[in-house]
């Protein structure tokens, strides 16, 4: 199963990958959660559900998402 | 476990300094993917822009040179000539490619160089703050036009894809962009095919890119990546101009 990593520190929250980009809508900006830039960076609500197609990572500005399998 | 995805060999461990939600970095991490997959990060000569790009040569992992402002494609042609095994890209703003360095790009591409420009098209001057570019869209906001883009005032946007494929020389043009999946995927194309057709020799490519400036076009990085595909797509149609190597066949 595919795993989504997101480098926590290298975030800028700027939510591109979490608006109508993951085909399965599990990544979200975290609303708790302040990374040392003052970022809200994104997280994944339910990595069971994620079909590694990259989509996430391909518009990640940084790149601050990793994805295994 | 094995990575499908990560931060390409092509790239430095620095991080980026551009402001969230910027299309550059898209642009970059396709580049550095792009050095080591077609085998060419060793011999490749970067040219960094003036611009927020500026410190581009902290960021591709390749040797890197900055020329002044806009005078990439000579700059370019300097190095391609004298090292002519080597593999040089340009990497361009529109400020700096569609304004200051208008000259240079024409002739550079009326001689069909062997060279690749990369150019991003954001519709305004990013790191200066915000003002009006020779991209800017008809109507569009930027702080020296502040009741929008009057085209009897400021005159019309250069489509600089257009422009050039006025003349003989290019051998690759083509505009792509930066805001959906979809669009990134045919961006990675359009430059995979501009790096081959200079390690075949067959001349000049340059592909523009529409991207999002989220910060000064005062917009959410969400909000600016549905203004390119909603507006900007429309004035700046996206798709290939010249491949000479399909008109061939």
């Amino acid at each position: 199963m595919p795993q989504v990593k997101i480098l926590e520190e290298v975030c800028k929250g700027c939510g591109l990958c979490c608006d109508e980009v993951c085909p399965v809508n599990i990544l979200v900006l975290s609303p708790d959660r302040i990374n040392s830039s003052g970022y809200h960076p994104a997280e994944v609500t339910d990595n069971s559900k994620c079909i590694g197609c990259g989509y996430c990572f391909k518009i990640c500005p940084e790149p601050a998402i990793e994805i295994y399998k | 476990m094995k990575q499908l995805f990560g931060r390409p060999a092509g790239l430095t461990d620095i991080s980026q300094r551009y402001c969230p939600g910027c299309g550059h970095g898209i642009v970059h991490r396709i580049i550095g993917e792009l050095l080591v997959k077609l085998n060419i990060r060793e011999r490749t000569i970067g040219i960094a822009p003036v611009g927020c790009s500026v410190f581009a040569d902290e960021y591709f992992n390749c040797d890197m040179i900055q020329p002044p402002h806009g005078r990439g494609p000579a700059v370019s042609t300097g190095i391609k000539r004298s090292r002519p095994d080597c593999i040089v890209f340009s990497y361009q703003g529109d400020g700096d490619l569609a304004a200051i360095g208008t000259a240079e790009i024409v002739h550079a591409a009326a001689r069909n160089e062997n060279i690749t420009i990369i150019f991003i098209n954001n519709a305004i001057f990013g790191m200066t703050g915000g003002q009006l570019a020779p991209t800017t869209l008809p109507g569009m906001k930027s702080t020296t036009s502040v009741q929008g883009r009057d085209i009897k005032k400021q005159g019309y946007p250069i489509k600089v894809c257009e422009l050039l494929s006025g003349l003989d020389g290019p051998y690759y043009l083509a505009r792509t962009a930066v805001d959906t999946p979809k669009n990134i995927i045919n961006t990675e194309k359009a430059l995979k095919t501009a790096f081959t057709y200079q390690i075949e020799e067959k001349g000049f490519s340059l592909v523009e890119i529409l991207s999002m400036c989220p910060t000064n076009w005062g917009m959410t990085p969400v909000q600016s990546k549905k203004w390119i595909e909603n507006t900007m797509v429309k004035y700046y149609p996206l798709g290939e101009y010249r491949n000479r190597a399909k008109e061939e066949k």
